[in-house]
């Protein structure tokens, strides 16, 4: 549910990152703030716990520029990705204009990562959306380590509808803003459509 | 899409700022915010050069959020007013029509009880407000807009010029 001023000119869009615990959602983030000016971003908030594990959720305000005169503003969150934080999770989907699910390519992380994506279905399902109709980029991340599982089989097991896919490293920033902009963009064509 | 999106136009902007300025007088406020559920701040009244709005607009939606939770889980609907208690300043934070928040931040020159009074009649003139709102968007949904919309020409380079 974007939120349009026409009063200050701007568009505010929510996009949420999705995934499994240790997935690298909150690495993605800290990527984006560390490479973007300050005029572009605001404050990187991170509620976590003492160990770094996202408990609430992560927050990041982006205002990359302008479109006809209205500013827009992208306003990035994270979800928590342990399976016990489920209560929260689903709250942080309220009013999502756009999931970017970011998996975690690792062979032995191939189950999690599917009851990540079951579990994103089932949360958007209650707040009335369907995850086919919404805005979704998919995120294969950690392609630099050894023990990965082939791009193929990834996407056939979490994207079978072939959305768009990008291979990352989010430690070094490989494809993060690649996966950004391509659901920045179908949040954008979305408004099209609707306004 | 489960919900429509919230659309303001500069009349339905001027008068909910009207109300938040009244209200900020009238109750003795530090800072006003109004956010909606979703974290985006809609309006804002007082001084809020020292304040990250934005940051405080997500964090007060996600306190909204996780307290909804609780409520349901004790079956109940919503808690519609939390209150935070600070050494100096305070937060009175209230949901206003089920659809957005009202964050009143003041410290010893005003009250808990006068805050409440006045959020209490402020929160029936800006339900009113947005009840327009939805009816408006109900029906340019329904008849379409009347003037022209900005989005309607976006281009893949305008994205594109977004991420350069």
């Amino acid at each position: 549910m974007s939120f349009i001023n026409y009063s200050s000119r701007e568009i505010n869009c929510k996009i949420v990152y999705y995934g499994p615990g240790l997935c690298g959602k909150t690495t993605n983030l800290q990527y984006i703030y560390k490479k973007t000016t300050p005029e572009q971003k605001g404050k990187l908030i991170s509620l976590a716990t003492e160990t770094e594990r996202t408990l609430f959720f992560d927050f990041l305000p982006l205002a990359l520029g302008d479109i006809k005169g209205f500013r827009v503003r992208f306003h990035l969150y994270t979800v928590p990705g342990q399976v016990f934080y489920a209560a929260s999770r689903k709250l942080i989907l309220k009013g999502v204009d756009g999931v970017v699910f970011v998996a975690d390519s690792q062979i032995e992380r191939l189950e999690a990562n599917m009851e990540s994506l079951e579990d994103l279905r089932i949360n958007l399902a209650e707040q009335g959306y369907e995850l086919d109709k919404l805005p979704f980029t998919v995120q294969h991340n950690k392609r630099d380590l050894p023990n990965i599982a082939p791009i193929d089989q990834m996407n056939a097991i979490l994207n079978p509808n072939g959305m768009q896919y990008f291979e990352a490293v989010a430690m070094t920033g490989l494809g993060v803003f690649e996966t950004l902009k391509s659901v920045a963009k179908q949040v954008l064509f979305e408004l099209k459509k609707h306004y | 899409m489960a919900e429509f999106d919230l659309v303001m136009y500069e009349e339905e902007f001027k008068r909910i700022d009207e109300e938040l300025q009244k209200l900020y007088q009238q109750a003795n406020a530090k800072v006003l915010f109004l956010v909606d559920k979703n974290g985006q701040l809609i309006a804002s009244a007082g001084d809020t050069h020292n304040i990250d709005t934005t940051a405080l607009a997500s964090l007060t939606a996600g306190n909204i959020a996780a307290t909804g939770g609780i409520a349901r889980l004790l079956g109940e609907k919503e808690f519609t007013i939390l209150f935070h208690e600070g050494e100096k300043d305070n937060i009175h934070i209230s949901l206003i029509g089920q659809r957005v928040i009202l964050v009143v931040i003041f410290d010893q020159r005003s009250s808990l009880g006068l805050v409440r009074l006045r959020v209490k009649k402020a929160s029936e003139a800006l339900t009113r407000i947005f009840d327009e709102i939805a009816a408006k968007a109900e029906k340019e949904k329904v008849e379409g807009r009347l003037d022209e919309s900005p989005f309607a020409e976006i281009s893949d380079e305008d994205i594109d010029n977004l991420f350069r």
